[in-house]
């Protein structure tokens, strides 16, 4: 369960261009689902990910993560502890959180260039201090799943469109985490290829994944294996649906 | 601990990658940064050289030199003079010493003749230094014209050049018989040049020649550590003009490093974003830009060392030869012994490495301490 109560957060705070893009969201996310949230350009769906995946802190309110959803056996405030607020944890604390509860897959994919997929893969998995022998094969084996084997040692810029959005996806499960968080993932992507993300999804699901995803397209918040869609405008909660 | 190993040996892997990525930009950096130390270097190891072959050299000059002073000039000492001195208690020996200069108008530079105490050639014969003999592209059996100080023109032949070994005090050296001297410069009989004397116990040298001060006021006894003293101040001097010089290269380098090494741009501040994105702390992307930072200073200290090393042990400073060497018009020629001072090569080190990792971290430090997400609206 990921909860976030009454979540604010604002860009520039006393200056003139001041600008709050998340108004003060309370919203509850079930474990092992796929939430969308669904909104226009600027409505703060960028922003609440963010928050979520502890990429940023909020202005004010609160986010809790359940303790199940803190992989790696890391546990801040304490080992009994239901639920742990993130939003008051140390940077360095948030970086762990970062690392081993989430997965992300960008926009822009924001895959490092210059490298091979198999090193951009194997990227999320360096600080962890694993033999290099063993987050190789990992890789090798995320590639494989992807149907990318044949590209491990291809350098990024190579890529289409769709191979360089699931090198993506294979960066985002590295460290096999508890929940994928995905930003406008099929923004770059022709309706196939949206549809065989959105497939990608559900067996991430199935594997007892949690998602949350931010899109406007309806390929993503119209597919079958998504549990709630979050409508989002003007960094406020504008509604919900099934 | 295994696991801290295999983490620095991943983001060792991705540095590797990293700069094998900004070919262009990193080998200019190696390249001028390589420049840099090459000219330092090649400053330090030839003052240092030749310094020490210097010290070399005046190891075996004698003690004491005693010259004469007349209204606070030098002027030719009497030879009864040396006997007075024998006669001071501590002193084994004391002789006196012909030697002054020559000016050549045929190649516009001064020589220094001088009479040997031991083996003089024979009459109208001359010993020459290696230095005279490639000016003059003569050898032995060559004939020499000297105008004497009546006009009149001498003749002498050369019989032998002297060692290479020596060449950096005699390079401009011309030995001849006494009498041959004395004619050439119409020095009068009974009197020297300067009078050498050595003492029994070397601990005693000072106070030889304080007395020798007491007993003969007219004089000035100059004992061979001064002289020692007077050569470092001079090579130390023609080094430190080298120095500042290159101080100001160095100077340049810094602004240069400054701006390279940390003028991040939007590409790798995006990386930065993206590598915090996906669970990098600050402190590994910094190790990042720190083993950058090393692996290029690194291997251009090492470059430009032993580049420098090259230059001037094996290629005699070709480069620095005319401001560093000799103040004769004849400049010494002769390959240097190599040496190596560690203290120097220790400093060198924290003045361009140190800096130049410095450069590239405090950039990074404020790049990877931005919030990740904002590689999200990138």
């Amino acid at each position: 369960m990921i909860k976030l109560l009454n979540v604010r957060k604002g860009f520039n705070l006393g200056r003139p261009n001041e600008f709050i893009a998340v108004g003060g969201v309370t919203l509850a996310m079930e474990a092992n689902r796929v939430t969308v949230l669904k909104g226009p350009s600027g409505s703060g769906k960028t922003t609440l990910l963010s928050l979520i995946g502890c990429m940023a802190r909020p202005t004010s309110g609160r986010i809790t993560l359940r303790r199940g959803l803190l992989a790696g056996g890391y546990f801040p405030g304490g080992a009994d502890a239901p639920e742990v607020e993130v939003t008051s944890l140390p940077e360095r604390f948030l970086t762990e959180v970062r690392r081993r509860t989430f997965g992300f897959i960008f926009q822009q994919f924001n895959l490092v260039k210059g490298i091979t997929v198999l090193e951009n893969v194997m990227l999320p998995a360096y600080p962890l201090g694993e033999a290099h022998g063993a987050v190789k094969k990992r890789a090798h084996a995320l590639l494989e799943m992807f149907d990318l084997a044949g590209r491990a040692v291809a350098k990024v810029e190579w890529l289409s469109g769709g191979e360089a959005q699931r090198v993506a996806i294979a960066r985002a499960l590295m460290n096999d985490p508890p929940v994928i968080i995905a930003d406008e993932p099929t923004a770059h992507l022709d309706s196939k290829l949206s549809v065989a993300f959105m497939e990608i999804i559900a067996r991430l699901k199935e594997q007892g994944k949690t998602a949350v995803i931010a899109s406007h397209d309806p390929l993503v918040f119209g597919a079958p294996m998504v549990d709630r869609v979050v409508a989002v405008r003007d960094g406020l909660i504008d509604g919900e649906g099934q | 601990m295994t696991g801290w190993i295999e983490k620095n040996r991943s983001i060792l892997d991705f540095t590797l990658s990293s700069l094998l990525r900004r070919k262009g930009k990193n080998l200019s950096l190696f390249a001028v940064y390589t420049l840099v130390v090459f000219m330092l270097g090649s400053a330090m190891f030839l003052t240092q050289a030749m310094k020490r072959e210097a010290a070399l050299i005046l190891k075996d000059a004698p003690e004491i030199v005693v010259q004469r002073l007349l209204g606070g000039r030098y002027d030719p000492i009497p030879l009864e003079y040396s006997e007075k001195i024998r006669a001071i208690r501590g002193v084994s020996t004391a002789g006196p010493r012909l030697w002054g200069y020559y000016y050549d108008p045929v190649i516009g530079a001064n020589y220094t003749l001088m009479v040997p105490r031991t083996d003089a050639p024979p009459p109208e014969k001359i010993i020459i230094g290696s230095g005279v003999s490639r000016s003059r592209k003569a050898g032995q059996g060559d004939i020499f014209s000297f105008r004497g100080y009546d006009g009149d023109n001498r003749n002498f032949t050369v019989a032998g050049e002297l060692s290479p070994e020596s060449e950096l005090v005699s390079a401009d050296l011309i030995l001849m018989a006494e009498a041959d001297f004395r004619g050439l410069f119409g020095f009068p009989a009974g009197q020297a040049t300067d009078i050498v004397v050595s003492v029994r116990n070397p601990k005693e040298v000072l106070t030889i020649a304080r007395k020798v001060a007491e007993l003969l006021p007219d004089t000035r006894p100059i004992v061979r550590d001064e002289m020692v003293r007077t050569y470092d101040s001079v090579f130390d001097w023609r080094g430190g003009i080298v120095v500042v010089l290159l101080m100001m290269a160095l100077l340049a380098f810094v602004i240069f490093a400054w701006e390279k090494a940390s003028g991040l741009s939007a590409d790798e501040k995006r990386e930065i974003g993206i590598l915090k994105a996906i669970g990098w702390e600050t402190s590994d992307v910094i190790a990042v830009k720190a083993y950058e930072g090393l692996l290029v200073s690194f291997f251009s200290f090492s470059a430009g060392l032993l580049a420098a090393y090259g230059h001037v042990f094996f290629f005699s400073a070709f480069l620095f030869v005319p401001a560093l060497k000799g103040w004769s018009v004849l400049y010494p020629e002769y390959r240097i012994t190599p040496f190596i001072d560690l203290y120097q090569v220790a400093v060198l080190f924290f003045l361009t490495v140190v800096p130049y990792t410095v450069a590239t971290i405090i950039p990074s430090w404020r790049a990877a301490i931005i919030d990740p997400d904002s590689v999200m609206r990138s």
